[in-house]
């Protein structure tokens, strides 16, 4: 529902844009025409000045909800877990068992090595992002507007998925890869890891050919390696990102009469219909992948 | 869309989650779980066990049975051979006890016979005096005569 005197345009950048804290720097004229004396932290109120804040800022609503999410998982989950009896499992208790018992299935087929971090992390992944995704099903202007009324300012920005947001995608996609260098120099030394990237794939076995395929090996295995973790976090934000503008696009109808309001009010239906598959299989691929970088980064022989 | 120190802090959140879990929900979960498995495990084998033993329970208690049942067989043709046994040797003894009483009874008749005849040697010999007395009439030696007539009864 676009408000008053707000085009469509408008409605779109502000349904796109994160609630930023940062810092302003001094001489910056600000959304109103007011110039600042000294740099200044604070909250963006337009889209510029939040791009103006550059890399010393943070989404208060991207880390909001994640923190917020991610402590309703830990709670759930924990207190499920100290309630948890041997006896007849009821309730959340046997919900909660059924999920552990499917992420623990599908580590033990992936990664076949002993480490008792990565199945705990993949229960971790699936069940946050997909709380985390799940909050893309919350029709699009409730909580933006329950937010705007709170904080007394109609154009206060509030995006409520943290997984629109590439910093929270790409944030647990770069700690993934940290744990992934981490367990490779762990398991194979730095010579082993060294060795991993500049040995394949091509490998002649005559080390004068050898030391010739280095440079082409190396540039190889860097690009996949660094391809990883960047794909798994654009991957999950593409996904998001995309079935949040149709969305918005969809909430865009309500505002356009009668007829294409009750069709907008049918199509969202069934983009969130489909849209339950899309958040599960996200989280689950999210996973997945990580399980299985983590058990390349475990597997001290490659074989290609 | 901008990268920023949300990055980090995303990742910084991550870890901490992830290391909550690993700490305070995996763990816990996972023993619970597997516990329970083993005690559904120990619990099959136990009704394995008891339906086994149920079994041979069974057996047991049908051998008994048969076990009891020849005894007793065994036992009733024992009592009817002891019975028939003691009826004959019931029978011998009546008629064993018969025969004695039978001869016993003939003895006496004959020694009552005896007797008897015995008395009526007597009497006839007294008899027969008296009559030759009366025919002779005291013409006769009582004492000759009288020997010779005691001859003559000894002779009946």
């Amino acid at each position: 529902m676009a408000s008053e005197g707000q085009t469509s345009t408008e409605y779109i950048q502000h349904h796109l844009q994160n609630l930023a804290y940062g810092k302003l720097p001094a001489g910056y004229t600000r959304y109103d025409g007011t110039v600042l004396e000294q740099s200044t932290w604070t909250v963006a109120k337009s889209s510029q000045e939040a791009t103006d804040m550059g890399f010393m800022a943070v989404h208060l609503d991207t880390l909001g909800w994640s923190i917020g999410l991610g402590l309703i998982f830990c709670f759930l989950f924990s207190r499920a877990a100290s309630k948890a009896t041997t006896d007849v499992p009821r309730g959340f208790q046997s919900f909660v068992e059924l999920l552990v018992d499917f992420v623990n299935n599908t580590v033990k087929d992936i990664f076949h090595h002993k480490n008792v971090m990565i199945a705990p992390m993949a229960l971790t992944i699936f069940v946050w992002v997909f709380l985390m995704n799940l909050m893309d099903l919350v029709p699009v202007d409730w909580l933006p507007l329950t937010a705007a009324a709170i904080a007394g300012d109609p154009h206060f920005f509030f995006k409520v998925v943290p997984t629109t947001d590439p910093n929270a995608t790409l944030g647990m996609a770069f700690t993934v890869f940290a744990f992934m260098i981490f367990f490779s120099l762990q398991q194979k030394g730095v010579l082993g890891f060294v060795k991993e990237l500049t040995l394949h794939p091509f490998h002649a076995g005559k080390w004068y050919i050898d030391i010739l395929l280095i440079p082409v090996n190396l540039i190889l295995e860097t690009v996949s390696l660094i391809a990883k973790p960047i794909s798994l976090g654009l991957r999950l934000f593409g996904n998001l990102y995309a079935g949040e503008m149709i969305f918005i696009l969809i909430a865009l109808m309500f505002s356009a009469g009668l007829v294409l309001g009750l069709f907008g009010g049918v199509l969202q239906w069934a983009w969130a219909v489909f849209h339950v598959l899309v958040i599960t299989l996200q989280a689950f691929v999210f996973m997945v992948l990580t399980t299985v970088y983590m058990a390349m980064a475990h597997d001290i022989e490659e074989e290609h | 869309m901008n990268i920023n120190l949300t990055l980090i802090g995303q990742s910084i959140t991550f870890i901490i989650f992830i290391l909550f879990c690993m700490k305070y929900v995996w763990p816990l979960l996972l023993n619970v779980m597997q516990e329970r498995e083993k005690k559904i495990a120990d619990g099959l084998q136990a009704a394995e066990m008891a339906d086994k033993d149920l079994e041979l329970a069974k057996q047991k208690a049908t051998q008994q049975l048969r076990e009891a049942k020849e005894q007793a067989a065994v036992l009733i043709e024992q009592a009817n051979k002891r019975a028939s046994q003691i009826i004959d040797e019931a029978k011998d003894q009546a008629r064993l006890e018969g025969e004695r009483l039978k001869a016993a009874a003939q003895a006496e008749i004959e020694q009552e016979a005896n007797r008897a005849k015995e008395e009526l040697r007597g009497k006839v010999a007294a008899l027969a005096l008296v009559g030759a007395e009366k025919v002779l009439q005291a013409s006769i030696d009582k004492k000759a005569h009288n020997t010779m007539l005691d001859k003559l009864a000894a002779d009946l």
